[in-house]
Parts: C-alpha cells; sequence; structure tokens
C-alpha cells in the first residue's frame, strides 16, 4: 500500500519538476527542478530494488553534473527578451524538428519488440543472495571486463584531448615552485648583524636588504619581451 | 506491541520516526555542546579562559547563543530570489541531519542498515554543495557569489580523493554496507594498515567540512564570511549548525572507516564490559579533538596551495595506495568473498 502510494507520489513529482524543467522562465530554476527530477527518479529506482542504481544516479548526475550546469547557467547572463524574440522568430522550425523527433520516436516504440531472452528474464525470479551491486560487479567487471576497460580508455583520451586542447603554458607568468619555497633555510633569507648603538645600519656598509637566495625560475621569464610584462623593472635584478 | 511496530505499516512509520528522533535530539545537543567544546579547546591552547559566565562552567553557553540567534531580525537582502535564499541554509541543515539515517551507532543500531550505506553517505556529503552554491547565487551579492564559488570548487576537489580513500577501504571489507565495514575491523582497525589513507581521508575532511587551515570559503578575515554574509539570524544559525553537524558526521565516517566503530580497542574482558555506544561516541570525540587542535595550530592555506594539495597530491596519493592495496590482496589472497 505505501509503496503504492510513494510510487505515485514520486512519479507525479517527476513529471511535474520534468515539466518545470523546461516551461520555468529562470534557467537556475530550470536547473534545480532538473536536480529535482533527479532525486525522484532516484527514488523510483529505490522502489524497484534497485539501490546501487539510485545511489550512482544521486552521486553522479546531482552530485557532479548537475554543479556544473549550475556553475555554467548561474554564471551566465541570460536576457530573456532576447530569448522571446528567438522564440517568434524560429517556432515554425522548432515545431517541424519536434515534431519531426516525436513521429520517428512514436514509430520506433510502435514497431518495439522485447527479445524472446528478455521477455523470460523479466519473469523469473530475483536471486536471493545476489545483492544488485554484487549483480551488477560481476557483470562489468567479470563478464564485459575488456568492453568495460575499452569505455574507461575511450573516456580518457576524450579527457585528455579535451586538456590538450586547452592547457597553454603562459610563459610571461611567475610560477611558484612550492619545493624551492619549502626548502628553504633560515641561514638563506635571514642575515644577522652586530650594529653598533646609535650608528644606525648605515655604518655596517650599507642599508640592510633581504639576501638574495632565491634563483630566477628558470622557465618564468623565458621569453623575455612579452608584451604584458611591459618593463622589466624588478628592482633587485 | 513488537507486533504493532514492526509488522503493521503504521508502526513501521512510527517506530523509524521515533528511532530518528533518539538520534537527532542528542546529535543536536552534541551540535550545541560542539560549539562549547570548540571555544573552551582553543581557549585553553592559547592560555585564555573560554566561555565561563554562563551557567557552571559555562556550560549554558550555547543555548545562550542560540537564543541571542533566535532574538535577531531575519535580514532578506532586497534583490535577492527569497525562495532559493531560504532554501540554501535549511538545505545545508536537513543534509547534514539526513546522513544520519544510514551510521551504525552499535552493532545493529542503524536506522536504516542499507546494503549501500557508504554510497549513501557519499551522494548525501556530495549534495552538501548546492546548499552553498544556492545561498551564494541567490543573496545576489558578488563577494556570496565569489565565495560560493570558491567553496564549491574546494568540496568537488576533495570529494574525488575521498572516493578513492572510501574504494580502498571497500576493498578490504567486500561489501558497501557500513555494519559489515564495521565488523571487518574486528582483528585490526583499518587506521593501522592503511594508515596513509587515513591521514589523507582526515584532511580531506578538514576541507569538505570547510574547517581550518580549509576554512577558505568562510575566510573572515579576508572575505569577510564568504557565501554566507548576507544571511542573519536563524538563516545564519542553519548554516553554522549544518557545518558543525557535517564535523561529528565525518568524525563518525572515520570512526566507522578506520578506527573500528562501536567496537573496543582491545577485544578482551575490560574493555567489551563498556557497551559499543560508548566506545563509538568516544572515538567520535578524539576525532572532533583533532578538528579543533588543527584549527589551534596552522594557519590557514592560500587557495591555489589548497587546490594543488588536493589534485596533485592527494589524488595521485590515494590513486598508488589504491592500485597497491589491490595488487596485496590480489597477491596474498586476502580479497574478501574471494
Amino acid at each position: 500500500m505505501i509503496t503504492a502510494i510513494l510510487f505515485y507520489l514520486f512519479a507525479a513529482i517527476l513529471l511535474g519538476s520534468a515539466t518545470m524543467v523546461v516551461s520555468s522562465r529562470n534557467p537556475v530554476h530550470s536547473v534545480l527542478f532538473l536536480i529535482l527530477a533527479f532525486f525522484n527518479a532516484a527514488a523510483l529506482f529505490l522502489i524497484a530494488g534497485a539501490e546501487f542504481l539510485a545511489m550512482i544516479l544521486v552521486i553522479v548526475y546531482v552530485g557532479a553534473v548537475a554543479v556544473l550546469f549550475l556553475f555554467v547557467v548561474m554564471m551566465l547572463d541570460v536576457d530573456f527578451e532576447d530569448l522571446r524574440k528567438g522564440v517568434q522568430r524560429y517556432w515554425i522550425a522548432g515545431a517541424t524538428v519536434g515534431a519531426v523527433l516525436f513521429i520517428e520516436l512514436a514509430a520506433v516504440l510502435g514497431g518495439w519488440k522485447l527479445a524472446p531472452s528478455a521477455e523470460q528474464l523479466r519473469t523469473s525470479p530475483v536471486p536471493s543472495g545476489v545483492s544488485n551491486t554484487q549483480a551488477l560487479g560481476r557483470i562489468l567487471y567479470t563478464d564485459y571486463v575488456f568492453l568495460f576497460q575499452t569505455a574507461g580508455l575511450i573516456l580518457m583520451v576524450a579527457m585528455i584531448g579535451a586538456i590538450v586542447l586547452t592547457l597553454r603554458d603562459r610563459k610571461t607568468s611567475r610560477h611558484q615552485n612550492i619545493r624551492t619555497q619549502t626548502e628553504r633555510a633560515v641561514s638563506e633569507t635571514l642575515q644577522m648583524m652586530s650594529l653598533s648603538l646609535g650608528a644606525g645600519t648605515t655604518a655596517s656598509g650599507g642599508y640592510l636588504r633581504p639576501k638574495e637566495t632565491e634563483p630566477e625560475p628558470a622557465d618564468a621569464h623565458a621569453g623575455h619581451g612579452h608584451d604584458d610584462h611591459g618593463g622589466h623593472g624588478h628592482g633587485h635584478h | 506491541m513488537y507486533d504493532f511496530f514492526h509488522n503493521t505499516d503504521i508502526g513501521i512509520v512510527l517506530l523509524t520516526f521515533i528511532e530518528a528522533l533518539a538520534l537527532l535530539v542528542p546529535l543536536l545537543i552534541g551540535v550545541a555542546y560542539l560549539t562549547y567544546a570548540e571555544r573552551k579547546v582553543l581557549a585553553a591552547m592559547q592560555l585564555r579562559k573560554g566561555p565561563n559566565v554562563v551557567g557552571p562552567f559555562g556550560l549554558a553557553q550555547p543555548f545562550a547563543d542560540a537564543l541571542k540567534m533566535l532574538m535577531k531580525e531575519t535580514i532578506i537582502p532586497s534583490g535577492s530570489n527569497r525562495l532559493l535564499f531560504l532554501m540554501g541554509p535549511m538545505l545545508t541543515f536537513m543534509l547534514a541531519m539526513l546522513a544520519w539515517a544510514v551510521i551504525p551507532v552499535n552493532d545493529g543500531w542503524a536506522i536504516a542498515d542499507i546494503n549501500v550505506g557508504i554510497l549513501y553517505l557519499f551522494a548525501i556529503s556530495s549534495l552538501g554543495v548546492y546548499g552553498i552554491i544556492i545561498a551564494g547565487w541567490a543573496s545576489n551579492s558578488k563577494y556570496a557569489f565569489l565565495g560560493a564559488l570558491r567553496s564549491a570548487a574546494q568540496m568537488v576537489s576533495y570529494e574525488v580523493s575521498m572516493g578513492f580513500v572510501l574504494v580502498t577501504v571497500l576493498l578490504c571489507v567486500g561489501s558497501l554496507n557500513l555494519t559489515d565495514i564495521v565488523r571487518a575491523q574486528q582483528t585490526v582497525w583499518f587506521c593501522i594498515p592503511l594508515f596513509p589513507m587515513f591521514v589523507v581521508f582526515f584532511i580531506s575532511t578538514l576541507a569538505e567540512t570547510n574547517r581550518s587551515p580549509f576554512d577558505l570559503p568562510e575566510g573572515e578575515s579576508e572575505i569577510v564570511a564568504g557565501f554566507f554574509v548576507e544571511y542573519s539570524s536563524m538563516s545564519f544559525a542553519l548554516f553554522f549548525l549544518g557545518e558543525y553537524a557535517n564535523m561529528i558526521l565525518m568524525s563518525a565516517l572515520t570512526t566507522i572507516l578506520f578506527l573500528g566503530g562501536w567496537l573496543a580497542p582491545f577485544n578482551m574482558e575490560p574493555f567489551t564490559w563498556i557497551p559499543g555506544v560508548v566506545w563509538f561516541v568516544l572515538k567520535i570525540c578524539v576525532v572532533l579533538f583533532f578538528f579543533l587542535w588543527t584549527r589551534a595550530t596552522f594557519p590557514r592555506y592560500r587557495y591555489d596551495q589548497l587546490m594543488r594539495l588536493g589534485w596533485k597530491v592527494f589524488l595521485p596519493l590515494s590513486l598508488v595506495w589504491l592500485v597497491l592495496t589491490a595488487g596485496a590482496l590480489m597477491a596474498f589472497g586476502w580479497l574478501p568473498n574471494a
């Protein structure tokens, strides 16, 4: 009884929030409704007994993907007037594309036929001794381990590609070398002088200044004459 | 009576409700006294007295503070998004409470002893970012927003290495159930064989709960109060309570994963007389003391150093240790459930 009530509750909220995702005016609200939809989908997974999928849905989509969405949407300056103008201009094209997609989906779903073995699986009882975490692990890491590894490699190539495309080594910025910083000893930076009383620092041979020990980082000024570093007026050079 | 609570729908709902209350009320009192303990411990470390005026030894101080907070005016900035502005602190507080549903305080004493307990905790802790981002954005103030961005980036970064630490522990246990994780430490607590991971995990929890030396999101001396600049009164108190409840939660998690949960330090007579809950609470208190000790000892990290530590030190370290652990378990045939 309770399960049925909960199912209809979560399903109703899921559909409602999914509608709000596309219809709400504020894009930040849209993302928040999307998160609500993810949550209700996770709850439906829980009711179906797929607790691992439910948790992974929350961790991956809500905890990681939607955070990025939210970041991007919050940083964007969305002009609602502009958006509305766009709708008036493009609604015919949009409606056509939507209709074509809808017809295609309907055609696919109408001719959908489950494989006989899948039909058999649906009616077979859930094995009692195996939790669904173990069952999924067995399939992914034992039965299909090579396919799984291949998928991982493809993702890694994509990630490296993204890094290679966006990473640029700026020659002009001064990098910190944490190691040289932490390896500095007191004797290298601090100079002890015994001064005669009332004579000031000039008496002992010039003004006091910090000892110069830090070697210039090799890569920091490799490209001399870069425009954004105008005037190499560092006093101690 | 037993039949009513375990076999009827209403009974089960009622029982869960009572269990939740039995856990949350001590937890909230614990949060109140954690603020007191923090002030006392910091005071002792800085050769001061700390709160000592309200009640004997200042013990009523937390309640005086709470009353003061309640009396203040709730200010909602005029340009803010009202609904989300109020939702941020509520979300933070609720998530900090929600996670306790799966924590086993003794053998079999968990409100929900679910199969994927550790994943549930990880899911809940990864949601903590939302309270902060929503609060920072809804305040409609650039300082709050910058604070929220810093905070979110920090929490997301340290979650990655925390995840690898969790996987290392799970490899040694062979189950995602928190009760099983504690039971697997019957012979030796995981903080001994997995000591480097224990250290990484503890430091990551500091960053995850925005505690000193990683309290940049708050950074009261640089960016006033980060994402909750605009908050006052009860909405501010909820952030505060959430932060401290999260500290206790993370200490509980550290206890379960590395310090043997409710188990006695030695499986011998005089130690086993003391009930498991007491051991559990004692261990949490020790970890919490480390939290406070760190705050009194270390200066705040710079933001780029924080990011460097998370991505360039902890992530490779935990990854290598994960591979090493898996290799050792495989080589010596110690894999659980093999």
